[in-house]
């Protein structure tokens, strides 16, 4: 990142102290960069992105992951090991979320084995949790691209091409809110749940519209601007109009709303899960390994802290990052920076400390 | 007005209909209600198949299902609610169940929400008053802890640690003095934090609250307050100064001596209501006695306004009226906790005041005496609430002090600096009702998510409530049950839009529904 030095005549030096601190930052950059630079300054966000990757990378290489199948337990035939439906690729961590193991300490209790401990029937919860991360995040990732593609062109064509198209689709839209988003989850997770794809899938049809109601709202602003109307003049098409010239525009909205819908998401999924209407048994997730365990608090607590804990630590990272893409999207409502590193930056800009 | 409710009301009715009818579709879909029975070896099953076939309507396709259904529910308008039976229920009209479960679940909710508002707009203005300070971090960092926390596992946490633990030390309350001395040096560091202003304001602040929470504390200790609490007139009398004074500081009179005069006579006049009120509360058993003391010191109140009101006359009497109909809820806590000792020998030995199962005590479900069933509610709510609050207040939070924050950059606050108003009367009169406004709207959003959280909340503190009744439905493929219960969070949730859409336009001159 090369900060552009000032160093012109002095007319440009008059003309630039009329532009504020926050505008010469940001002169002749582009749009991504701007933000790049402004998101990778807010140290929250950029320490969750970071947290959420190392999360991320653990649950996927630890106990390694299942491919198609149906996730079924089954009995191999040759050596009558219990195996799972499906292409299992395996990690580095020498159990599995699916197996028995022998206890190794009274009661279960973490050790340096299993470092979260097991439950009664000898179950290893590192390997549980993990594969619970990764169904989670599995689900998440489906509901925000989901949501996303379906809520901005619902949204844009609505708020572009209004009329009795308009109409519809946030009648749609409305009919879809009212229901409480718990019950229309649970209802979907119990016909076709049980496994991350599905329900993920099917909750992304549903979680769309809170954005496309966004979207059409920042539509039906920009679509009356100038650039729109240049747009049509020079003879672009409703399609490039949309994508290419309004929806660049109203990026903002859409990643920080796709942010926050991911965030909720994990919460939604988990919450399906403890009451049996998301992933249910033989495939984990992390609020079905609360449900489970849920009376064993007294007795056997770290059945219980450590998928709650990743969950927390997931949601809020994924909070973090929506927190830091605002901030880069919108600068109205960052946080003050330091007394000193705004001095500097003064400094910097007026040429002044050199 | 009247078109305006009506035309949203059909309007909001229609999307209720497309909603339902998808509802409908998706439970009938969603499983197979003979499942159990058709795995079953026994000869019997086929027989009993069949009558539950004809019981379900199953031969009919759902799609015309729905529409029996609809027929049954509309003449809910004639009040005749026929919602069909429940079979899972043994055959209970869906509409006797939910009349029970509808009772408790909307008290959690609404109860739940009205404090999630209150708490999340009084923080929210705070943080955005001591905007960059540290008490601001610190409350946006916990909101966003807050945010991100699973409802279950909160719930969860609270039975063990609100309940269970705190139960125990009910049994043998003893505050040690370094305890109250360590609580008081928090909630110094929070006041001061929040009060703000120089180094000797912060000090003075932090030195008084320091004093006074300890101080309550240990006196707390020694009289032993907590092994029989009770408030008493004495109890009534501080927390109606209180009323009053929050009254006087929210419609910023704070210093307006007639004004003064008025809510000071009002809060004398509910003390010395206290005695006679007593007999009010003994012959009327009824929560609708309530109401009517509600009513009585709001009237008390007017009348202190008129006389004591001097040139602000309208104003006294309205804050004095609202003094008095708020003074009202000490008067009832004083009531029910007049119960407390006979409570803790009524409910069962080992569970402890703070209940974590049910929404009452079965013994105490059908007391003749109000206060006490009243007493028995708000223990066995305390937990629940307090886990849908958690969340829900961290977006509000968050919301208000986002939206104060716009609306103290504007224009008109400006303006009113300008001509020297007191900063008091600037943000209570000009900003913070321009910030109730989007408030307004994301009010009903979160209903619905409060709803969702309730399902999942009566799990953990097993209440019968209606999300009890929607898992049994969805999980037995009882589509009226489900039905039954999605009808009533749909129209809740769109009396809530309706009054979200009141509070909008009595809040905003701009917009006038008449025109809309």
């Amino acid at each position: 990142m090369a900060r552009k030095k000032i160093s012109a005549p002095n007319t440009e030096q008059i003309a630039l102290s009329e532009l504020t601190i926050e505008q010469r930052q940001i002169e002749g950059l582009s749009l991504s960069t701007v933000v790049r630079r402004r998101f990778f300054q807010h140290k929250a966000a950029v320490t969750s992105l970071i947290v959420l990757g190392i999360i991320v990378v653990l649950a996927f290489t630890s106990v390694g992951t299942i491919i198609g199948g149906t996730g079924r337990l089954a009995a191999d035939t040759d050596s009558g090991e219990i195996i799972l439906d499906g292409l299992r690729i395996s990690g580095w961590w020498p159990f599995d979320w699916y197996k028995n193991y022998p206890i190794t300490t009274p009661g279960g209790l973490p050790s340096w084995e299993h470092p979260f401990g097991q439950d009664t029937l000898g179950k290893d919860i590192f390997a549980r949790v993990m594969r619970g991360i990764q169904q989670s995040l599995t689900v998440v990732t489906l509901i925000g691209i989901l949501a996303t593609v379906l809520g901005v062109v619902i949204g844009a064509v609505a708020g572009f091409i209004r009329g009795w198209l308009d109409n519809l689709l946030m009648r749609m839209t409305d009919a879809i809110i009212i229901i409480p988003g718990l019950i229309l989850g649970a209802v979907l997770g119990r016909t076709i749940g049980g496994n991350a794809i599905s329900l993920g899938i099917l909750l992304g049809l549903v979680s769309w519209t809170g954005l496309a109601r966004l979207v059409r709202g920042e539509f039906l602003a920009l679509r009356e601007r100038e650039f729109v109307d240049a747009a049509r003049v020079a003879g672009a098409s409703n399609f490039r109009i949309i994508f290419r010239h309004i929806l660049p525009n109203s990026i903002g909205i859409v990643v920080v709303n796709a942010t926050l819908l991911m965030s909720a998401a994990i919460l939604t999924e988990t919450a399906l899960s403890f009451l049996g209407f998301g992933i249910t048994a033989p495939d984990i997730s992390l609020g079905q390994i609360i449900s489970q365990y849920n009376e064993a608090f007294k007795t056997r607590p770290w059945l219980f802290w450590w998928p709650g804990f990743f969950i927390v630590v997931v949601a809020l990272c994924i909070n973090f990052i929506g927190d830091g893409l605002r901030d880069a999207f919108d600068p109205r409502q960052r946080r003050m920076p330091k007394l000193t590193s705004l001095s500097r930056q003064i400094r910097e800009l007026t040429g002044g400390g050199r | 007005m009247l078109s305006f409710i009506t035309r949203r009301l059909v309007a909001t009715l229609a999307v209720l209909l497309v909603a339902s009818f998808v509802v409908y579709m998706l439970t009938a879909n969603s499983g197979d209600p003979l499942e159990a029975l058709r795995t079953q070896n026994d000869p019997a099953s086929v027989a009993k198949r069949a009558t539950l076939t004809e019981k379900l309507d199953l031969d009919t396709p759902p799609f015309f299902r729905y529409f029996k259904w609809l027929g049954g529910a509309a003449s809910c308008v004639i009040g005749q609610c026929n919602l069909g039976v429940s079979v899972i229920r043994g055959d209970e009209p869906v509409a006797n169940a939910l009349g029970n479960a509808m009772q408790s679940t909307l008290s959690l909710v609404i109860l739940a929400t009205v404090l999630s508002i209150l708490f999340g707009v009084a923080i929210g203005m705070t943080t955005a008053l001591r905007q960059y300070s540290g008490y601001d971090y610190t409350v946006t960092f916990a909101a966003f802890i807050f945010y991100s926390l699973p409802i279950f596992w909160v719930a969860v946490l609270l039975k063990e640690f609100g309940a269970i633990r705190f139960n125990e030390f009910l049994g043998d309350p003893s505050i040690p003095w370094w305890i109250a001395l360590t609580v008081g040096c928090v909630l110094a560091l929070v006041v001061q934090a929040v009060v703000g202003g120089h180094l000797r304001l912060r000090i003075r602040t932090a030195g008084i609250s320091f004093a006074l929470t300890s101080g309550i504390l240990i006196l707390l200790d020694i009289t032993q307050w907590l092994k029989s609490p009770s408030i008493g007139i004495i109890g009534v009398a501080l927390m109606g100064i209180g009323v009053g004074a929050l009254m006087l500081f929210i419609t910023s009179n704070l210093t307006k001596r007639t004004l003064q005069f008025s809510v000071g006579a009002t809060v004398i006049a509910v003390v010395a209501m206290w005695f006679p009120l007593q007999f009010v509360w003994f012959y009327f058993n009824n929560p609708l006695a309530i109401v009517v003391v509600a009513l009585l010191l709001a009237g008390l109140g007017v009348v202190a306004g008129f006389f004591l009101g001097g040139d602000d006359r309208t104003e006294a009497m309205r804050v004095a009226a609202i003094t008095g109909a708020l003074s009202t809820a000490p008067l009832v806590l004083d009531q029910m906790f007049m119960r407390w000792g006979d409570y803790v020998q009524i409910i069962p030995l080992r569970s402890g005041v703070i209940s974590t199962i049910g929404a009452n005590t079965p013994v105490l479900a059908n007391s003749d005496d109000t206060w006490m069933r009243m007493l028995d509610s708000s223990t066995h709510l305390i937990l629940p609430t307090a886990a849908l609050m958690i969340i829900s207040v961290a977006g509000y939070t968050r919301y208000t002090r986002a939206t104060l924050l716009e609306v103290l950059n504007q224009d008109y606050v400006r303006t009113a600096r300008a001509k020297g108003l007191p900063e008091t009367t600037v943000i209570m009169r000009h900003a913070f009702r321009n910030t109730l406004i989007p408030i307004a709207t994301i009010v009903a959003f979160d209903f619905g998510a409060v709803i969702g959280g309730a399902i999942i909340t009566e799990r953990v503190f097993a209440w019968q409530g209606m999300g009890a009744l929607f898992n049994q439905g969805l999980r037995e493929v009882d589509v009226n049950l489900v039905m039954g219960v999605f009808l009533v969070t749909g129209v809740a949730a769109v009396v809530f839009n309706i009054l979200a859409d009141l509070a909008y336009s009595a809040l905003d001159p701009r917009i006038r529904i008449t025109e809309a």
